[in-house]
């Protein structure tokens, strides 16, 4: 969980000064190429974005090269605009939907795997396979089974007498967001199935053993043993889910396209709009500025909360 | 928890019901790509008039694209591999200064957005040429899987025994030889896990290949799939065939990655 964490042997013996300037020289040379990566692929990109924002960059700007300064033009024009709220309210239910469901059915799943019975192990394995597939995909399967006319969820519920006519899961701008939620869980559930079964299997079964002889079993002993010992992976859980949930642009789009009225619209697919479909990069840049702030908050709480865990 | 026979049996019944709720999706897409024949009308619930058409349709509209994707995931692959491995193993073994801060660093970066990187890199790959290129896309997927290879390598590295690695060094071997010969074949798993990590995240990509592209003239798979629900579907046989094509991969890594893989090795490289 640490960090920083492992013994650094490496360099104990003692040796010439200059075979070690030559190996410190060798050491760098391997960080290197990482590090030349990280900034052109990382540290590049968002400097890059933080100076387009403030700029009027467009098709134009490709062909003749000026992007002239706008300052806080394109923040304000879209802070101003009627997507805005939309879109961060969009946001902020989508992440927080996604999240609760995710947690609350992995968390279930994950207490219900801690009992060993016969092919426990390749059941919790196969679970896995939404998380492994292409986003896309799962968006494409999901798209089928969600489809108004002929999607084997309306088929059914008609059969069964469920609902009277077509439920529009996709179609309709009240539900469009719900239905993207629900997808978005069933991709999220096995990533935290996975952190919480491992998580538990690091509490000492005589915990247990000692509470069911004072009589605290089921419910009783999740909530004085499980929880407790589970809460610092639970709070990692969380937090990392939102910072992979403020990212998820292909199940949006695979799905529905950011609509129907842009219903389903978040800060990431707006971002992409602006950019890749409107070509108004500097509008784009802004969008994902926001953004970036908004995943780099969490990005810090994490960090502070998995310090705490790690000095536990 | 040990559970009475009777409850275990209970319980099997309820992980395999558990599990059929939850890989429903995935049945159905592999259902549905096996009857193509009703075109537009809704699947039947079991393939009983299995066919491979829809495939032959799917193989004949993306099998360029399933070769692309191949190349652009092998290219990634052996550029993270090569980049990864020597970072890891000196973050791993060695007292350099700034050693905690790149660490850091590499933790950040998987948390930045996609949609951020590529809004910047759009420009520069225009004006740099590599837009529409398969080395262009390697490039930029390598972002997505260089930190999570770099840190699944060290968190394996971390953990050898000091004495295989001085034991070189004591016969006089230098940086280079003692990660060639000793470091990188112990860690063999780790380097293969790694690997199959960085195919698939390419593999999977969609973000890059949608932005980083501007025609038809190359677009991975997952473009592919993109494209088919852009337009007005008549029959989602080959949609959900290329579906099932695209996950093989996935299939393949949770079916031979097992014994390479261990929980505690992922959770080392996500904290």
């Amino acid at each position: 969980m640490t960090l920083t964490g492992g013994q650094a042997t490496g360099s104990g013996i003692p040796r010439r000064t200059r075979g070690l300037r030559q190996e410190r020289a060798v050491t760098w040379l391997f960080l290197l190429p990482a590090l030349i990566y990280i900034v052109l692929f990382f540290g590049y990109p968002i400097v890059k974005n933080a100076v387009m924002g403030s700029q009027d960059y467009t098709t134009a700007t490709f062909y003749t090269g000026s992007a002239p300064w706008v300052g806080w033009a394109n923040y304000s024009s879209f802070l101003s605009s009627s997507l805005a709220g939309t879109t961060f309210l969009n946001t902020a239910v989508f992440t927080v939907g996604s999240i609760a469901g995710q947690f609350t059915i992995g968390l279930a799943i994950a207490l219900f795997f801690r009992r060993r019975f016969p092919l426990s192990g390749l059941l919790r394995s196969l679970l896995l396979l939404p998380w492994l597939l292409p986003l896309i995909a799962g968006a494409a399967v999901w798209r089928w089974i969600l489809d108004q006319d002929s999607g084997v969820l309306n088929s059914t519920l008609l059969h069964l007498h469920l609902v009277h006519t077509s439920v529009p899961w996709l179609s309709s701008p009240g539900m469009a967001l719900y239905s993207v939620i629900i997808v978005n869980v069933w991709i999220g559930i096995p990533f935290n199935v996975t952190l919480l079964y491992s998580g538990m299997q690091g509490i000492p079964e005589e915990h247990y053993e000692a509470a069911a002889i004072d009589g605290a079993v089921g419910w009783k002993a999740f909530r004085h043993i499980t929880w407790p010992a589970l809460r610092p992976i639970v709070t990692v859980v969380l937090v990392l889910g939102v910072i992979y949930t403020l990212k998820v642009v292909d199940i949006i789009l695979g799905l529905t396209g950011g609509g129907p009225a842009n219903a389903t619209q978040t800060l990431a697919t707006t971002a992409y709009q602006d950019s890749f479909v409107r070509f108004a990069f500097g509008q784009g840049a802004a969008v994902n500025n926001i953004l970036l702030v908004v995943s780099l908050l969490f990005a810090g709480l994490y960090l502070r909360v998995n310090r705490r865990v790690s000095d536990e | 928890m040990r559970l009475t026979k009777r409850r275990q049996a209970t319980s099997t019944v309820i992980g395999i019901g558990l599990l059929a709720i939850m890989l429903f999706p995935v049945y159905w897409m592999i259902n549905t790509s096996l009857q193509s024949g009703n075109v537009g009308a809704s699947s039947t619930l079991l393939p009983l008039h299995p066919t491979l058409a829809a495939y032959r349709l799917a193989l004949s509209q993306q099998g360029g694209d399933i070769v692309t994707s191949l190349t652009i995931s092998c290219g990634t692959v052996l550029l993270s591999l090569a980049i990864a491995a020597p970072a890891a193993y000196v973050l791993a073994r060695s007292r350099i200064r700034g050693r905690s801060v790149i660490l850091l660093a590499l933790v950040i970066t998987q948390m930045v957005p996609g949609i951020v990187i590529a809004n910047s890199l759009y420009p520069a790959f225009d004006q740099l040429g590599l837009l529409n290129s398969r080395l262009g896309l390697v490039l930029a997927d390598t972002s997505t899987a260089l930190p999570f290879a770099i840190l699944i390598m060290r968190a394996f590295m971390v953990s050898l025994p000091g004495e295989i690695v001085e034991a070189a060094r004591v016969d006089g071997a230098g940086l280079v030889r003692t990660f060639v010969s000793i470091v990188l074949p112990v860690s063999r798993n780790a380097v293969i896990t790694a690997g199959l990590f960085a195919f698939l995240f390419s593999w999977s990509d969609f973000l890059f290949a949608l932005t980083l592209t501007t025609g038809t003239n190359l677009t991975p798979v997952t473009l592919g799939i993109y494209s088919y629900l852009g337009g007005e579907i008549q029959s989602w046989g080959p949609v959900m065939a290329t579906g099932v094509l695209s996950a093989l991969p996935a299939i393949v890594l949770l079916a031979f990655a097992q014994r390479f893989i261990s929980v505690g090795q992922l959770n080392g490289a996500v904290k």
